[in-house]
């Protein structure tokens, strides 16, 4: 499952759901992203994230079938949000089923360094300086080209 | 008329996430695109900085992708979400 979401939602329900859509997997893994009360910049009062669909679904449709054909995936769910968050609600859920937990693992790493630095998205933090537009740090793209 | 998108910063830059525009008949791809926004928005710089990115009609483009004046415009600086 892959959607975009302008609503909050809780990452640990979209885990039973995936649990119930992986059962006969070996190994299931999932990561949930969340908005830090607190930046490089200073305190964090909400974030903004804004999508141009439909580029932006596309891409993540393209990145879950590269991970399909790169890892012998059994499920893969994509959860992420846009639209204005709080400080802890959940940006970004993804889970992935496998036979074994190596292809879980990497295929779940694989898929947040693409959300991270290639998905169609832009972030805002707003804080008590002001608002700032954030692009991603040297690191993400660095994670990112670990997978050629 | 040309429609224009703006996303992140550059909604800040172009005052809005959205305009219509004539493109002049000199604009008929990419890079003459990108020296005339940084000149209709004095941006010197700004559109011409290769991180900025186009999607025209929702297909990403590379330099110098053609252009029409009845085209859709996306005006995309470096993406990143999660």
């Amino acid at each position: 499952m892959i959607a975009l979401l302008d609503a909050p939602f809780e990452p640990a329900e979209a885990l039973k759901r995936f649990e119930a859509d992986a059962v006969g997997a070996g190994a299931i893994v999932s990561f949930s992203g969340h908005v830090r009360p607190q930046a490089a910049s200073g305190p964090v009062t909400s974030l903004y994230l804004q999508a141009h669909s439909p580029l932006t679904e596309r891409g993540i449709e393209a990145a879950a079938d590269t991970a399909r054909e790169r890892w012998p995936l059994t499920s893969l769910a994509i959860l992420h949000r846009t639209g204005k968050m709080a400080p802890g609600e959940a940006i970004v859920f993804v889970a992935t089923a496998s036979a074994h937990r190596r292809a879980a693992f990497e295929a779940a790493d694989y898929l947040m360094d693409y959300l991270k630095t290639e998905a169609v998205f832009w972030k805002k933090e707003t804080g008590p300086r002001g608002e700032a537009w954030i692009e991603p740090r040297g690191e993400d793209y660095a994670d990112r080209r670990r997978w050629g | 008329m040309a429609a224009f998108l703006y996303f992140g910063r550059l909604m800040d830059v172009a005052g809005g996430h959205r305009e219509a525009r004539t493109l002049p008949a000199s604009v008929r791809d990419t890079m003459s695109l990108r020296a005339w926004l940084d000149e209709v928005h004095a941006a010197p710089g700004v559109f011409s900085d290769p991180a900025v990115r186009f999607a025209i009609n929702d297909e990403i483009v590379a330099d110098a992708g053609e252009l029409a004046d009845t085209d859709e415009i996306a005006v995309m600086p470096p993406v990143g979400g999660g």
